[in-house]
Protein backbone atom coordinates (compact mmCIF):
# COMPACT_ATOMS: atom_id res chain seq x y z
CA UNK A 1 0.00 0.00 0.00
CA UNK A 2 1.66 3.46 -0.96
CA UNK A 3 1.60 6.67 0.76
CA UNK A 4 -0.66 9.73 -0.06
CA UNK A 5 1.40 12.18 -1.84
CA UNK A 6 1.07 15.93 -0.15
CA UNK A 7 1.30 17.67 -3.02
CA UNK A 8 -3.05 17.17 -3.87
CA UNK A 9 -4.91 20.10 -4.98
CA UNK A 10 -8.29 21.09 -3.06
CA UNK A 11 -11.24 20.20 -5.41
CA UNK A 12 -14.25 19.93 -3.58
CA UNK A 13 -15.25 19.76 0.16
CA UNK A 14 -18.72 18.42 1.39
CA UNK A 15 -19.86 19.41 5.01
CA UNK A 16 -21.39 15.68 6.78
CA UNK A 17 -24.35 15.86 9.08
CA UNK A 18 -27.22 13.73 7.87
CA UNK A 19 -27.21 10.61 6.40
CA UNK A 20 -28.32 12.36 3.21
CA UNK A 21 -24.82 13.97 2.84
CA UNK A 22 -23.33 10.21 2.20
CA UNK A 23 -24.79 10.65 -1.37
CA UNK A 24 -24.09 13.77 -1.43
CA UNK A 25 -20.27 12.96 -0.62
CA UNK A 26 -20.89 10.14 -3.35
CA UNK A 27 -21.56 12.30 -5.81
CA UNK A 28 -19.06 14.89 -5.36
CA UNK A 29 -16.23 12.08 -5.77
CA UNK A 30 -17.69 10.54 -8.68
CA UNK A 31 -17.90 13.76 -10.34
CA UNK A 32 -14.35 14.50 -9.88
CA UNK A 33 -13.38 10.51 -11.10
CA UNK A 34 -15.25 11.34 -14.06
CA UNK A 35 -13.52 14.26 -14.81
CA UNK A 36 -10.43 12.50 -14.36
CA UNK A 37 -11.71 9.92 -17.03
CA UNK A 38 -11.50 6.98 -13.72
CA UNK A 39 -12.29 3.49 -15.10
CA UNK A 40 -15.64 2.29 -13.97
CA UNK A 41 -14.18 -0.34 -11.94
CA UNK A 42 -11.75 2.09 -9.97
CA UNK A 43 -14.65 4.86 -9.75
CA UNK A 44 -17.10 2.21 -8.14
CA UNK A 45 -14.51 0.89 -5.55
CA UNK A 46 -13.19 4.35 -4.52
CA UNK A 47 -16.79 6.00 -4.72
CA UNK A 48 -17.84 2.50 -2.61
CA UNK A 49 -15.10 3.28 -0.15
CA UNK A 50 -16.13 7.17 0.30
CA UNK A 51 -19.21 6.12 1.08
CA UNK A 52 -18.47 3.54 4.21
CA UNK A 53 -16.34 6.34 5.48
CA UNK A 54 -18.35 9.14 5.40
CA UNK A 55 -21.51 7.43 6.84
CA UNK A 56 -19.26 5.71 9.43
CA UNK A 57 -18.45 10.05 10.63
CA UNK A 58 -22.25 10.70 10.05
CA UNK A 59 -23.32 7.57 12.45
CA UNK A 60 -20.36 7.14 14.63
CA UNK A 61 -18.17 10.55 14.75
CA UNK A 62 -21.36 12.87 14.86
CA UNK A 63 -20.87 14.44 11.75
CA UNK A 64 -17.57 15.88 10.28
CA UNK A 65 -16.33 17.19 6.85
CA UNK A 66 -15.07 15.52 3.56
CA UNK A 67 -12.28 17.19 1.89
CA UNK A 68 -11.70 16.24 -2.25
CA UNK A 69 -8.35 16.40 -3.62
CA UNK A 70 -7.16 15.92 -7.32
CA UNK A 71 -2.94 14.70 -7.51
CA UNK A 72 -1.29 15.36 -11.13
CA UNK A 73 2.11 13.03 -11.08
CA UNK A 74 0.66 10.22 -10.72
CA UNK A 75 -2.88 11.25 -11.68
CA UNK A 76 -4.85 10.38 -8.87
CA UNK A 77 -7.50 11.64 -6.33
CA UNK A 78 -7.55 11.21 -2.44
CA UNK A 79 -9.91 12.44 0.24
CA UNK A 80 -9.47 12.84 3.89
CA UNK A 81 -12.78 12.42 6.03
CA UNK A 82 -12.59 14.53 9.15
CA UNK A 83 -14.82 13.51 12.72
CA UNK A 84 -15.16 15.35 15.34
CA UNK A 85 -16.69 12.66 17.24
CA UNK A 86 -15.23 10.56 20.61
CA UNK A 87 -12.14 8.81 18.01
CA UNK A 88 -11.60 5.25 18.13
CA UNK A 89 -10.21 3.27 20.88
CA UNK A 90 -8.80 0.80 18.88
CA UNK A 91 -8.16 1.44 15.53
CA UNK A 92 -6.34 -1.92 14.68
CA UNK A 93 -9.73 -3.96 16.36
CA UNK A 94 -12.07 -1.38 14.49
CA UNK A 95 -10.59 -2.41 11.00
CA UNK A 96 -11.15 -5.82 11.63
CA UNK A 97 -14.18 -7.17 9.73
CA UNK A 98 -17.11 -7.81 11.76
CA UNK A 99 -16.19 -5.39 14.49
CA UNK A 100 -18.94 -3.36 15.11
CA UNK A 101 -19.63 -0.65 18.05
CA UNK A 102 -23.28 0.05 16.85
CA UNK A 103 -24.91 -2.54 15.46
CA UNK A 104 -24.16 -1.98 12.36
CA UNK A 105 -22.10 -5.11 10.17
CA UNK A 106 -18.89 -3.68 10.86
CA UNK A 107 -17.35 -4.46 7.64
CA UNK A 108 -17.32 -0.55 6.31
CA UNK A 109 -13.45 0.61 7.74
CA UNK A 110 -11.70 -2.54 6.93
CA UNK A 111 -13.67 -3.13 3.54
CA UNK A 112 -13.13 0.70 2.81
CA UNK A 113 -8.75 -0.12 2.95
CA UNK A 114 -9.45 -3.47 0.71
CA UNK A 115 -11.40 -1.20 -1.93
CA UNK A 116 -8.79 1.66 -2.22
CA UNK A 117 -4.69 2.09 -3.19
CA UNK A 118 -3.48 4.14 -0.31
CA UNK A 119 -5.44 4.33 3.52
CA UNK A 120 -4.62 6.13 6.34
CA UNK A 121 -6.98 6.42 9.98
CA UNK A 122 -5.69 8.95 12.81
CA UNK A 123 -7.89 8.69 15.85
CA UNK A 124 -7.51 9.70 19.39
CA UNK A 125 -9.99 8.95 21.97
CA UNK A 126 -11.97 12.41 22.30
CA UNK A 127 -10.06 13.92 19.95
CA UNK A 128 -12.12 12.91 16.96
CA UNK A 129 -10.69 10.58 13.27
CA UNK A 130 -9.72 11.53 10.39
CA UNK A 131 -9.12 8.95 7.56
CA UNK A 132 -7.40 9.29 4.30
CA UNK A 133 -7.65 7.28 1.36
CA UNK A 134 -5.93 7.57 -2.48
CA UNK A 135 -6.99 5.96 -5.90
CA UNK A 136 -4.98 6.36 -8.45
CA UNK A 137 -7.11 7.28 -11.42
CA UNK B 1 13.47 40.36 -9.66
CA UNK B 2 10.77 42.16 -10.83
CA UNK B 3 13.08 44.07 -13.11
CA UNK B 4 14.34 40.22 -14.81
CA UNK B 5 10.70 39.29 -14.76
CA UNK B 6 9.71 42.49 -16.73
CA UNK B 7 12.72 42.12 -19.23
CA UNK B 8 11.64 38.55 -20.07
CA UNK B 9 8.43 39.26 -20.27
CA UNK B 10 9.02 42.99 -22.64
CA UNK B 11 11.33 39.87 -24.85
CA UNK B 12 8.86 37.47 -25.29
CA UNK B 13 6.00 40.15 -26.31
CA UNK B 14 8.50 41.66 -28.16
CA UNK B 15 10.57 39.03 -30.33
CA UNK B 16 7.59 36.18 -29.81
CA UNK B 17 7.53 35.46 -33.82
CA UNK B 18 11.26 35.80 -33.98
CA UNK B 19 11.92 33.58 -30.56
CA UNK B 20 9.38 30.66 -32.52
CA UNK B 21 11.72 30.47 -35.25
CA UNK B 22 14.82 30.69 -33.73
CA UNK B 23 13.54 27.73 -31.17
CA UNK B 24 12.66 25.81 -34.27
CA UNK B 25 15.74 26.37 -35.89
CA UNK B 26 17.33 24.78 -32.84
CA UNK B 27 15.48 21.61 -32.14
CA UNK B 28 16.69 21.18 -35.74
CA UNK B 29 20.17 21.67 -35.71
CA UNK B 30 20.19 19.54 -32.33
CA UNK B 31 18.63 16.93 -34.05
CA UNK B 32 15.14 16.75 -32.16
CA UNK B 33 12.92 18.21 -34.79
CA UNK B 34 11.75 14.94 -35.81
CA UNK B 35 10.48 15.66 -39.25
CA UNK B 36 9.89 11.88 -39.44
CA UNK B 37 7.34 12.02 -36.93
CA UNK B 38 5.47 15.74 -37.06
CA UNK B 39 5.56 17.85 -40.14
CA UNK B 40 6.47 21.85 -39.86
CA UNK B 41 3.52 22.80 -39.85
CA UNK B 42 2.60 20.72 -36.91
CA UNK B 43 6.01 21.79 -35.41
CA UNK B 44 5.22 25.32 -35.70
CA UNK B 45 1.95 24.89 -34.16
CA UNK B 46 3.08 23.07 -31.21
CA UNK B 47 6.27 25.47 -31.11
CA UNK B 48 3.17 28.14 -30.91
CA UNK B 49 1.42 26.78 -28.12
CA UNK B 50 3.67 26.32 -25.54
CA UNK B 51 6.06 29.58 -26.41
CA UNK B 52 2.08 31.59 -25.52
CA UNK B 53 1.51 28.98 -22.54
CA UNK B 54 5.07 29.93 -21.45
CA UNK B 55 4.78 33.67 -21.72
CA UNK B 56 1.63 33.50 -19.95
CA UNK B 57 2.95 31.65 -17.33
CA UNK B 58 5.72 33.71 -16.70
CA UNK B 59 3.65 37.13 -16.71
CA UNK B 60 1.55 35.72 -13.86
CA UNK B 61 3.32 33.36 -12.07
CA UNK B 62 5.87 33.86 -9.35
CA UNK B 63 9.39 32.83 -11.02
CA UNK B 64 11.49 33.65 -8.39
CA UNK B 65 13.30 32.08 -5.79
CA UNK B 66 9.78 30.13 -5.12
CA UNK B 67 9.50 29.51 -8.93
CA UNK B 68 6.80 26.40 -8.73
CA UNK B 69 5.65 24.60 -12.03
CA UNK B 70 2.04 23.18 -9.80
CA UNK B 71 1.43 26.53 -9.23
CA UNK B 72 -2.55 27.93 -10.57
CA UNK B 73 -0.83 29.96 -13.18
CA UNK B 74 1.30 27.58 -15.01
CA UNK B 75 -1.66 25.46 -15.41
CA UNK B 76 -2.11 26.42 -19.41
CA UNK B 77 1.87 24.98 -19.32
CA UNK B 78 0.70 22.28 -17.72
CA UNK B 79 -2.25 21.33 -20.09
CA UNK B 80 -0.39 21.74 -23.11
CA UNK B 81 2.57 20.19 -22.26
CA UNK B 82 0.76 16.98 -20.99
CA UNK B 83 -1.01 16.93 -24.65
CA UNK B 84 2.06 17.40 -26.43
CA UNK B 85 3.82 14.62 -24.33
CA UNK B 86 0.91 12.26 -25.50
CA UNK B 87 1.09 13.21 -28.89
CA UNK B 88 4.56 12.50 -28.39
CA UNK B 89 5.24 9.27 -26.45
CA UNK B 90 2.50 7.73 -29.21
CA UNK B 91 4.47 8.99 -32.24
CA UNK B 92 7.38 7.09 -30.12
CA UNK B 93 8.90 9.85 -28.79
CA UNK B 94 11.93 9.45 -26.69
CA UNK B 95 12.35 11.49 -22.69
CA UNK B 96 15.79 12.78 -23.88
CA UNK B 97 14.35 14.12 -27.43
CA UNK B 98 11.58 15.52 -25.15
CA UNK B 99 13.89 17.09 -22.63
CA UNK B 100 16.16 18.59 -25.35
CA UNK B 101 12.90 19.57 -27.05
CA UNK B 102 12.20 22.23 -24.22
CA UNK B 103 15.99 23.14 -23.48
CA UNK B 104 16.59 24.09 -27.09
CA UNK B 105 14.23 27.46 -25.78
CA UNK B 106 17.49 28.65 -23.92
CA UNK B 107 19.31 29.53 -26.95
CA UNK B 108 17.08 31.47 -28.86
CA UNK B 109 15.84 33.31 -26.06
CA UNK B 110 20.01 33.83 -24.71
CA UNK B 111 20.55 34.85 -28.52
CA UNK B 112 17.93 37.66 -28.14
CA UNK B 113 18.79 38.52 -24.48
CA UNK B 114 22.51 39.53 -26.13
CA UNK B 115 21.30 42.07 -28.29
CA UNK B 116 19.00 43.83 -25.88
CA UNK B 117 21.74 43.64 -23.02
CA UNK B 118 24.41 44.15 -24.49
CA UNK B 119 25.00 47.67 -22.43
CA UNK B 120 24.73 46.22 -18.82
CA UNK B 121 26.22 42.68 -18.89
CA UNK B 122 25.37 42.56 -14.64
CA UNK B 123 22.34 42.70 -15.77
CA UNK B 124 22.54 40.42 -18.42
CA UNK B 125 23.95 37.33 -16.49
CA UNK B 126 21.32 38.00 -13.81
CA UNK B 127 18.68 37.08 -16.64
CA UNK B 128 20.38 34.61 -17.98
CA UNK B 129 20.37 33.03 -14.70
CA UNK B 130 16.76 33.95 -13.95
CA UNK B 131 15.61 32.15 -17.63
CA UNK B 132 17.84 29.02 -17.30
CA UNK B 133 16.39 28.49 -14.08
CA UNK B 134 12.71 28.38 -15.27
CA UNK B 135 13.52 26.67 -18.60
CA UNK B 136 15.28 23.83 -16.71
CA UNK B 137 12.55 22.97 -14.37
CA UNK B 138 10.36 23.73 -17.38
CA UNK B 139 12.30 20.52 -18.85
CA UNK B 140 12.37 18.50 -15.79
CA UNK B 141 8.50 18.84 -15.55
CA UNK B 142 8.61 18.06 -19.02
CA UNK B 143 10.18 14.76 -18.38
CA UNK B 144 8.16 13.88 -15.41
CA UNK B 145 4.85 14.19 -17.56
CA UNK B 146 6.34 12.12 -20.73
CA UNK B 147 7.32 9.63 -17.87
CA UNK B 148 4.12 9.70 -16.54
CA UNK B 149 2.57 9.53 -20.25
CA UNK B 150 4.94 6.37 -20.84
CA UNK B 151 4.01 4.40 -18.00
CA UNK B 152 -0.32 5.05 -18.62
CA UNK B 153 0.80 3.90 -22.52
CA UNK B 154 2.47 0.43 -20.83
CA UNK B 155 -0.62 0.15 -18.51
CA UNK B 156 -3.10 -0.03 -21.34
CA UNK B 157 -0.44 -2.24 -23.34
CA UNK B 158 -0.61 -5.10 -20.29
CA UNK B 159 -4.11 -4.83 -20.28
CA UNK B 160 -4.31 -5.46 -24.33
CA UNK B 161 -1.77 -8.49 -23.33
CA UNK B 162 -4.25 -9.52 -20.84
CA UNK B 163 -7.01 -9.35 -23.16
CA UNK B 164 -4.99 -11.35 -25.60
CA UNK B 165 -3.94 -14.32 -22.95
CA UNK B 166 -7.59 -14.93 -21.61
CA UNK B 167 -9.91 -15.34 -24.18
CA UNK B 168 -13.64 -15.82 -23.07
CA UNK B 169 -15.17 -18.11 -25.72
CA UNK B 170 -18.61 -18.38 -26.57
CA UNK B 171 -19.50 -22.01 -26.67
CA UNK B 172 -23.00 -22.05 -26.94
CA UNK B 173 -25.85 -19.52 -26.91
CA UNK B 174 -26.00 -18.57 -23.21
CA UNK B 175 -22.58 -20.28 -22.14
CA UNK B 176 -19.45 -19.06 -21.78
CA UNK B 177 -15.84 -20.94 -21.39
CA UNK B 178 -12.58 -19.13 -20.12
CA UNK B 179 -9.78 -21.67 -20.29
CA UNK B 180 -7.34 -20.23 -17.87
CA UNK B 181 -3.45 -20.81 -18.48
CA UNK B 182 -0.14 -20.07 -16.24
CA UNK B 183 0.15 -18.48 -13.10
CA UNK B 184 -2.43 -16.54 -11.25
CA UNK B 185 -1.33 -13.32 -9.52
CA UNK B 186 -3.84 -10.66 -7.38
CA UNK B 187 -3.73 -8.10 -10.41
CA UNK B 188 -4.45 -11.24 -12.96
CA UNK B 189 -6.95 -12.80 -11.12
CA UNK B 190 -8.94 -8.95 -10.73
CA UNK B 191 -8.25 -8.49 -14.78
CA UNK B 192 -9.64 -12.09 -15.61
CA UNK B 193 -13.07 -11.65 -13.52
CA UNK B 194 -13.41 -8.34 -14.94
CA UNK B 195 -12.98 -9.19 -18.55
CA UNK B 196 -15.46 -12.04 -17.75
CA UNK B 197 -18.10 -10.08 -15.70
CA UNK B 198 -17.53 -7.79 -18.95
CA UNK B 199 -18.31 -10.19 -21.45
CA UNK B 200 -21.42 -12.20 -19.55
CA UNK B 201 -22.78 -8.50 -19.44
CA UNK B 202 -22.12 -8.33 -23.30
CA UNK B 203 -23.12 -11.73 -24.56
CA UNK B 204 -26.12 -12.16 -22.18
CA UNK B 205 -24.42 -15.41 -20.73
CA UNK B 206 -26.40 -17.72 -18.04
CA UNK B 207 -23.68 -20.27 -17.31
CA UNK B 208 -20.11 -19.58 -17.45
CA UNK B 209 -17.06 -22.55 -17.49
CA UNK B 210 -13.93 -21.62 -15.93
CA UNK B 211 -11.51 -24.13 -16.98
CA UNK B 212 -8.32 -24.45 -14.89
CA UNK B 213 -6.52 -27.29 -16.76
CA UNK B 214 -3.96 -25.10 -17.26
CA UNK B 215 -3.12 -23.79 -14.24
CA UNK B 216 0.07 -24.56 -13.19
CA UNK B 217 -0.68 -24.64 -9.31
CA UNK B 218 -3.47 -24.04 -7.24
CA UNK B 219 -2.82 -22.51 -3.78
CA UNK B 220 -5.09 -21.09 -0.86
CA UNK B 221 -4.63 -17.58 -2.93
CA UNK B 222 -5.53 -19.13 -6.57
CA UNK B 223 -8.83 -20.82 -4.68
CA UNK B 224 -9.47 -17.80 -3.07
CA UNK B 225 -10.07 -15.67 -6.69
CA UNK B 226 -11.75 -18.70 -8.09
CA UNK B 227 -14.46 -18.74 -5.33
CA UNK B 228 -14.24 -15.16 -5.46
CA UNK B 229 -14.93 -14.93 -9.22
CA UNK B 230 -17.63 -17.39 -9.09
CA UNK B 231 -19.54 -15.29 -6.44
CA UNK B 232 -19.02 -12.03 -8.66
CA UNK B 233 -20.67 -13.95 -11.07
CA UNK B 234 -23.54 -15.05 -9.33
CA UNK B 235 -24.23 -11.45 -8.13
CA UNK B 236 -24.54 -10.62 -11.88
CA UNK B 237 -26.98 -13.26 -12.77
CA UNK B 238 -25.46 -16.29 -14.15
CA UNK B 239 -23.36 -19.42 -12.81
CA UNK B 240 -20.26 -20.52 -12.85
CA UNK B 241 -19.13 -23.97 -13.01
CA UNK B 242 -14.89 -24.58 -12.79
CA UNK B 243 -13.78 -27.61 -14.60
CA UNK B 244 -10.20 -29.02 -15.27
CA UNK B 245 -9.94 -29.91 -11.24
CA UNK B 246 -7.18 -32.80 -11.57
CA UNK B 247 -6.76 -34.91 -9.16
CA UNK B 248 -3.73 -33.62 -7.65
CA UNK B 249 -5.62 -30.57 -7.29
CA UNK B 250 -8.06 -31.82 -5.50
CA UNK B 251 -6.51 -33.25 -3.39
CA UNK B 252 -4.46 -29.67 -2.57
CA UNK B 253 -7.72 -28.31 -1.97
CA UNK B 254 -8.86 -30.61 0.47
CA UNK B 255 -5.43 -30.31 2.36
CA UNK B 256 -5.53 -26.41 2.19
CA UNK B 257 -9.40 -26.54 3.75
CA UNK B 258 -10.59 -25.19 0.33
CA UNK B 259 -14.43 -25.23 0.58
CA UNK B 260 -16.16 -24.60 -2.28
CA UNK B 261 -19.59 -24.01 -0.95
CA UNK B 262 -22.16 -24.06 -3.59
CA UNK B 263 -20.00 -23.57 -6.37
CA UNK B 264 -20.36 -26.55 -8.94
CA UNK B 265 -16.74 -28.19 -9.94
CA UNK B 266 -16.44 -30.62 -12.50
CA UNK B 267 -13.07 -32.83 -13.46
CA UNK B 268 -13.94 -32.96 -16.63
CA UNK B 269 -14.36 -29.51 -19.48
CA UNK B 270 -17.03 -32.43 -20.87
CA UNK B 271 -18.83 -33.09 -18.02
CA UNK B 272 -19.38 -28.97 -17.30
CA UNK B 273 -20.34 -29.05 -20.71
CA UNK B 274 -23.06 -31.62 -20.26
CA UNK B 275 -24.39 -29.81 -17.04
CA UNK B 276 -24.55 -26.06 -18.69
CA UNK B 277 -26.44 -27.78 -21.71
CA UNK B 278 -28.77 -29.03 -19.07
CA UNK B 279 -29.08 -25.61 -17.23
CA UNK B 280 -29.78 -23.89 -20.07
CA UNK B 281 -32.04 -27.08 -21.75
CA UNK B 282 -30.04 -27.64 -24.58
CA UNK B 283 -29.99 -32.11 -25.53
CA UNK B 284 -27.63 -34.00 -27.30
CA UNK B 285 -28.21 -36.66 -28.70
CA UNK B 286 -26.37 -39.46 -31.10
CA UNK B 287 -27.57 -40.06 -34.34
CA UNK B 288 -29.89 -42.96 -34.07
CA UNK B 289 -28.72 -45.04 -36.94
CA UNK B 290 -25.39 -45.78 -36.74
CA UNK B 291 -23.33 -44.65 -39.78
CA UNK B 292 -21.98 -48.11 -40.95
CA UNK B 293 -25.38 -49.72 -41.52
CA UNK B 294 -26.11 -47.29 -43.84
CA UNK B 295 -26.14 -48.83 -47.61
CA UNK C 1 -40.54 9.91 -0.02
CA UNK C 2 -38.68 11.04 -3.34
CA UNK C 3 -38.60 9.27 -6.39
CA UNK C 4 -35.24 7.67 -6.12
CA UNK C 5 -37.23 4.28 -6.04
CA UNK C 6 -39.85 3.42 -8.47
CA UNK C 7 -42.55 0.42 -7.80
CA UNK C 8 -44.57 -1.51 -10.27
CA UNK C 9 -47.04 -4.37 -10.13
CA UNK C 10 -47.08 -6.72 -13.13
CA UNK C 11 -49.73 -9.03 -12.22
CA UNK C 12 -48.61 -11.82 -9.20
CA UNK C 13 -44.77 -9.46 -9.33
CA UNK C 14 -43.70 -6.74 -7.78
CA UNK C 15 -40.87 -4.77 -9.50
CA UNK C 16 -39.01 -2.16 -7.72
CA UNK C 17 -36.47 0.11 -9.91
CA UNK C 18 -33.71 1.91 -7.88
CA UNK C 19 -32.05 5.07 -9.53
CA UNK C 20 -28.25 6.29 -8.70
CA UNK C 21 -28.81 9.27 -5.98
CA UNK C 22 -30.78 6.87 -3.72
CA UNK C 23 -29.85 8.02 -0.26
CA UNK C 24 -29.98 5.77 3.29
CA UNK C 25 -33.42 7.36 4.12
CA UNK C 26 -35.28 6.72 0.60
CA UNK C 27 -33.81 2.79 0.99
CA UNK C 28 -34.91 2.83 4.29
CA UNK C 29 -38.00 4.19 3.28
CA UNK C 30 -38.17 1.49 0.25
CA UNK C 31 -37.81 -1.25 2.70
CA UNK C 32 -40.82 -0.10 4.37
CA UNK C 33 -43.12 0.28 1.26
CA UNK C 34 -42.07 -2.82 -0.29
CA UNK C 35 -42.66 -4.71 2.87
CA UNK C 36 -46.44 -3.54 2.84
CA UNK C 37 -46.66 -4.08 -0.92
CA UNK C 38 -45.91 -7.65 -0.92
CA UNK C 39 -48.15 -8.57 2.36
CA UNK C 40 -50.96 -6.57 0.93
CA UNK C 41 -51.11 -8.30 -2.37
CA UNK C 42 -50.56 -11.28 -3.35
CA UNK C 43 -46.83 -11.04 -4.59
CA UNK C 44 -44.76 -13.63 -5.62
CA UNK C 45 -41.96 -12.62 -6.39
CA UNK C 46 -40.31 -9.28 -5.90
CA UNK C 47 -37.19 -8.21 -8.79
CA UNK C 48 -35.48 -5.17 -7.91
CA UNK C 49 -33.54 -3.65 -10.81
CA UNK C 50 -30.25 -1.58 -9.74
CA UNK C 51 -28.80 -1.56 -13.45
CA UNK C 52 -28.64 2.55 -12.44
CA UNK C 53 -26.58 1.38 -9.77
CA UNK C 54 -22.79 2.46 -9.77
CA UNK C 55 -22.43 2.01 -6.26
CA UNK C 56 -23.52 -0.61 -3.30
CA UNK C 57 -22.42 0.00 -0.57
CA UNK C 58 -22.25 -2.29 2.92
CA UNK C 59 -25.19 -0.55 4.02
CA UNK C 60 -27.24 -0.92 1.07
CA UNK C 61 -26.08 -4.17 0.23
CA UNK C 62 -27.56 -5.21 3.98
CA UNK C 63 -30.54 -3.28 3.30
CA UNK C 64 -31.06 -5.68 0.68
CA UNK C 65 -30.30 -8.77 2.20
CA UNK C 66 -33.06 -7.51 4.69
CA UNK C 67 -35.92 -7.03 1.79
CA UNK C 68 -35.42 -10.42 0.71
CA UNK C 69 -35.65 -11.89 4.05
CA UNK C 70 -39.10 -10.08 4.98
CA UNK C 71 -40.29 -11.16 0.98
CA UNK C 72 -39.22 -14.78 2.27
CA UNK C 73 -41.39 -14.92 5.00
CA UNK C 74 -44.00 -13.06 3.35
CA UNK C 75 -44.08 -16.19 0.76
CA UNK C 76 -42.21 -13.90 -1.97
CA UNK C 77 -38.54 -14.93 -3.58
CA UNK C 78 -36.66 -11.55 -4.25
CA UNK C 79 -34.28 -11.26 -7.51
CA UNK C 80 -31.70 -8.95 -7.58
CA UNK C 81 -30.90 -7.81 -11.40
CA UNK C 82 -28.66 -5.71 -13.76
CA UNK C 83 -25.90 -5.37 -11.52
CA UNK C 84 -23.20 -3.77 -13.45
CA UNK C 85 -19.65 -5.67 -13.42
CA UNK C 86 -17.60 -3.24 -11.20
CA UNK C 87 -20.51 -3.40 -8.07
CA UNK C 88 -20.13 -7.01 -8.14
CA UNK C 89 -16.31 -7.27 -7.96
CA UNK C 90 -16.50 -4.25 -5.35
CA UNK C 91 -18.99 -6.23 -3.26
CA UNK C 92 -17.44 -9.66 -3.15
CA UNK C 93 -14.44 -7.55 -1.86
CA UNK C 94 -16.74 -6.10 0.95
CA UNK C 95 -17.40 -9.97 2.05
CA UNK C 96 -21.21 -8.91 0.66
CA UNK C 97 -22.56 -11.89 -1.24
CA UNK C 98 -26.17 -11.38 -0.73
CA UNK C 99 -26.95 -15.52 -0.32
CA UNK C 100 -30.41 -14.69 0.71
CA UNK C 101 -31.25 -12.97 -2.94
CA UNK C 102 -31.91 -14.59 -5.93
CA UNK C 103 -30.07 -12.82 -9.02
CA UNK C 104 -30.80 -12.76 -12.68
CA UNK C 105 -29.22 -10.60 -15.79
CA UNK C 106 -31.98 -8.57 -16.38
CA UNK C 107 -35.76 -8.41 -15.42
CA UNK C 108 -36.93 -10.67 -18.05
CA UNK C 109 -34.72 -13.72 -17.33
CA UNK C 110 -36.14 -12.80 -13.16
CA UNK C 111 -39.63 -12.90 -14.12
CA UNK C 112 -38.84 -16.56 -16.60
CA UNK C 113 -37.07 -17.98 -13.44
CA UNK C 114 -39.99 -17.11 -11.02
CA UNK C 115 -42.24 -18.75 -13.81
CA UNK C 116 -40.12 -21.69 -13.74
CA UNK C 117 -39.54 -22.15 -9.91
CA UNK C 118 -43.45 -22.11 -9.50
Amino acid sequence: MSEIPQDGQPVGRVPLATNRDVARARKAVGAVMDEGRARPIQKTRFVTAVSEITRNAIVHGGGGVLMIYAHALPRAISVACRDEGGGIENVEEAMRDGFSTAGSLGRGLGGAKRLVDAFEIESTPGGGTTVRMMSRT
Amino acid sequence: MADTKDQLVALLNEQFDAIVEAWIATQKDEGVRRSDLFSAKETRAQTVRLLTAFRNGVAEAETGEDLDLRADEWAELRETLSDLGRERVERGMTPTEMATFVAALKSPLFHSLRERMAGSPDALIEEVWHITRIVDAFALYTTEVFIAERELVIERQRTEMLELSTPVVQLWDDILALPLIGTMDSVRAQDVMENLLEAIVERKAEIVIIDITGVQTVDTQVAQHLLRTAAAVRLMGAECVISGISPRIAQTMVQLGVDVGEVVTSGSIQNALTYAFRKVGVRIAAEETPKGSRV
Amino acid sequence: MSDAAALFHVEDVLLVSIRDDIDDTDILDLQERLSESVARRDVQGVVIDISDLEIVDTFVGRVLGQLAKIAKLLAADTYIVGMRPAVAMTLVELGMTLPEMRTALNVTQAVRRLRESR
